[in-house]
């Protein structure tokens, strides 16, 4: 896994079409800047047009980067004479990473984890845990998902009372939001 | 400036030593500790009662008390490092009220009159026209305060975020580095000399908290208690936690945080990015000010130590002589 600061995250999902000339390397050259704004591309929708006259190459691409480093990645790609030919509705996407320590699995880890995904607004995206001996505490890093702020804060705060509730140690992740 | 010292432990030792080693303008008319004391108008001399004290365990005449040298020494400001009381901040409250009943200046390292009745002390200070000034308070050699009322006045300080206890970094930086259990690191801590025999007031946060309310209290005069901070110690955590967090480009530090618009005062282990200025080694403090013109300022140094704590101790001191000349 890449070592990168992913505990509390706010993503913005969106799709763009992208225009290029259809010659090597170009593809690559358009790819590049999605990785330097700390992007990461989830799907890349390749179309040849047969009957296309122009030379150029239309791709498809899904991804989801930082919030706030959209305009930097269209200033980016028109720099490496790629075309947008249209950017998709920008789809917000908040993740956030606890750790959780106590006796989890004896207070049932599974209605922990429900609670949070019956909400509705809310959802538990990945969970690893380590448990060193049966009467021990265990330890588990829980990756929530929203889609929006307040449910975030709406998620955590179901989180803190079922973590006092059942005697377990949440760490949450300093985030320096003030408002 | 005469300078009247109770409290000979490490911190007034090392403020002493400084004060004879370096010339600072600075005469020490009035010294105590917790059994004598000795007074000399024209000036003490410093390294001869040092040298007594360590020779014999007291500095002078058992006959003088340290109510004695606040009550009838000749000085311009007491410097006040006796032993802190987090409960009832006494003695030291008692000894400040003295001191400033008298019109003197006040300058002291004591957590607990600072956290338990700043209003009272700071309106009393205020009345006489002296001041009180505890800079070494929080984050030892750090200047904090003074760069809260002079580099950052004008500013709106809109929260503030501080690793503040040296005892309980050492221990998340063990734990994150050897991959030790908190019980392997807590006694190595000890081992070290960095953590009390009892840990039980740095490792449950509760050292971090009365800081935290001094800093709040300072900046924004709310008046807090530490019963107002949520507290959450480093006790609980296993290297499992540290080490899931450390997947990630992340470690755990014992963060102390206030934000007064949401009304946050917060001391609890957090999951923080390792390349964040907050996350110091060993037993380095840091201090970091959101605010609303210079942004983000974070200030890194020792939390603790003799020679440290003095240099804070010393900022003061200078800093009242410089702008109240008449003493000088």
């Amino acid at each position: 896994m890449k070592a990168d600061p992913l505990f509390d995250r706010c993503l913005v999902q969106v799709s763009m079409k992208l225009e290029m000339k259809d010659s090597p390397g170009q593809l690559v050259a358009a790819l590049k800047p999605m990785s330097e704004v700390g992007g990461n591309i989830i799907a890349v929708i390749h179309q040849r047009d047969p009957d296309s006259t122009h030379h150029t190459l239309n791709v498809q691409i899904v991804l989801e980067l930082p919030e706030g480093r959209l305009d930097k990645l269209v200033s980016l790609l028109k720099e490496q004479d790629v075309h947008i030919q249209r950017i998709g509705k920008e789809r917000l996407l908040y993740k956030r990473t606890v750790i959780l320590i106590g006796h989890l699995m004896h207070t049932d880890l599974s209605d922990t984890v429900d609670q949070i995904d019956s909400t509705g607004f809310a959802e538990v995206s990945e969970l690893a845990m380590s448990m060193p001996a049966i009467l021990e505490r265990s330890t588990s890093r829980v990756t929530i998902k929203a889609v929006n702020r307040d449910d975030m804060e709406a998620a955590l705060a179901i989180l803190r009372r079922v973590a006092h509730q059942k005697s377990l140690l949440l760490i949450e992740p300093l985030a320096e939001e003030i408002i | 400036m005469k300078v009247a010292l109770i409290g000979l432990g490490s911190v007034g030792k090392g403020v002493a030593e400084m004060i004879a080693k370096k010339d600072l303008g600075l005469t020490i008319t009035g010294m105590a500790d917790s059994k004598s004391g000795c007074m000399d108008s024209s000036g003490l001399d410093i390294l001869q009662v040092l040298e007594k004290k360590r020779k014999t365990g007291t500095c002078g005449d058992r006959t003088i008390t340290t109510q004695d040298i606040i009550e009838r020494a000749t000085y311009d400001a007491l410097i006040e490092v006796t032993p802190t009381n987090a409960l009832s901040g006494e003695p030291a409250i008692g000894y400040i009220k003295a001191a400033l009943a008298r019109k003197k200046h006040v300058v002291t390292s004591n957590k607990g009159p600072v956290a338990l009745a700043y209003k009272e002390l700071a309106n009393m200070a205020a009345k006489k026209g002296v001041m009180l000034r505890y800079e070494a308070t929080v984050g030892g050699a750090i200047p904090i305060m003074h760069t809260l009322e002079h580099g950052l006045c004008g500013n709106e300080i809109l929260a503030i975020y501080g690793v503040l206890n040296g005892t309980c970094n050492y221990i998340l930086t063990r734990m994150a580095a050897e991959g030790l259990t908190y019980e392997q690191a807590l006694m190595e801590a000890r081992e070290m000399g960095y953590a009390e025999a009892d840990p039980t007031y740095d490792v449950k946060g509760i050292d971090a908290a009365i800081k935290l309310v001094i800093l709040a209290n300072t900046i924004w005069g709310d008046g807090v208690k530490l019963g107002d901070v949520d507290l959450t110690g480093i006790d609980l955590l296993t290297p499992d936690a540290l080490r899931l967090a450390e997947d990630e480009g992340c470690t755990i530090r014992l963060i102390a945080e206030a934000i007064p618009k949401k009304h946050l005062l917060r001391v609890s282990p957090r999951i923080i990015e390792k390349n964040h200025p907050l996350v110091v080694e060993g037993t380095l403090n840091a201090i970091t000010l959101e605010t609303d013109m210079a942004n983000e300022i974070t200030l890194i140094g020792r939390g603790a130590g003799s020679v440290e704590t003095a240099s804070a101790i010393i900022g003061d001191l200078l800093y009242i002589r410089d702008h109240y000349g008449k003493c000088a």
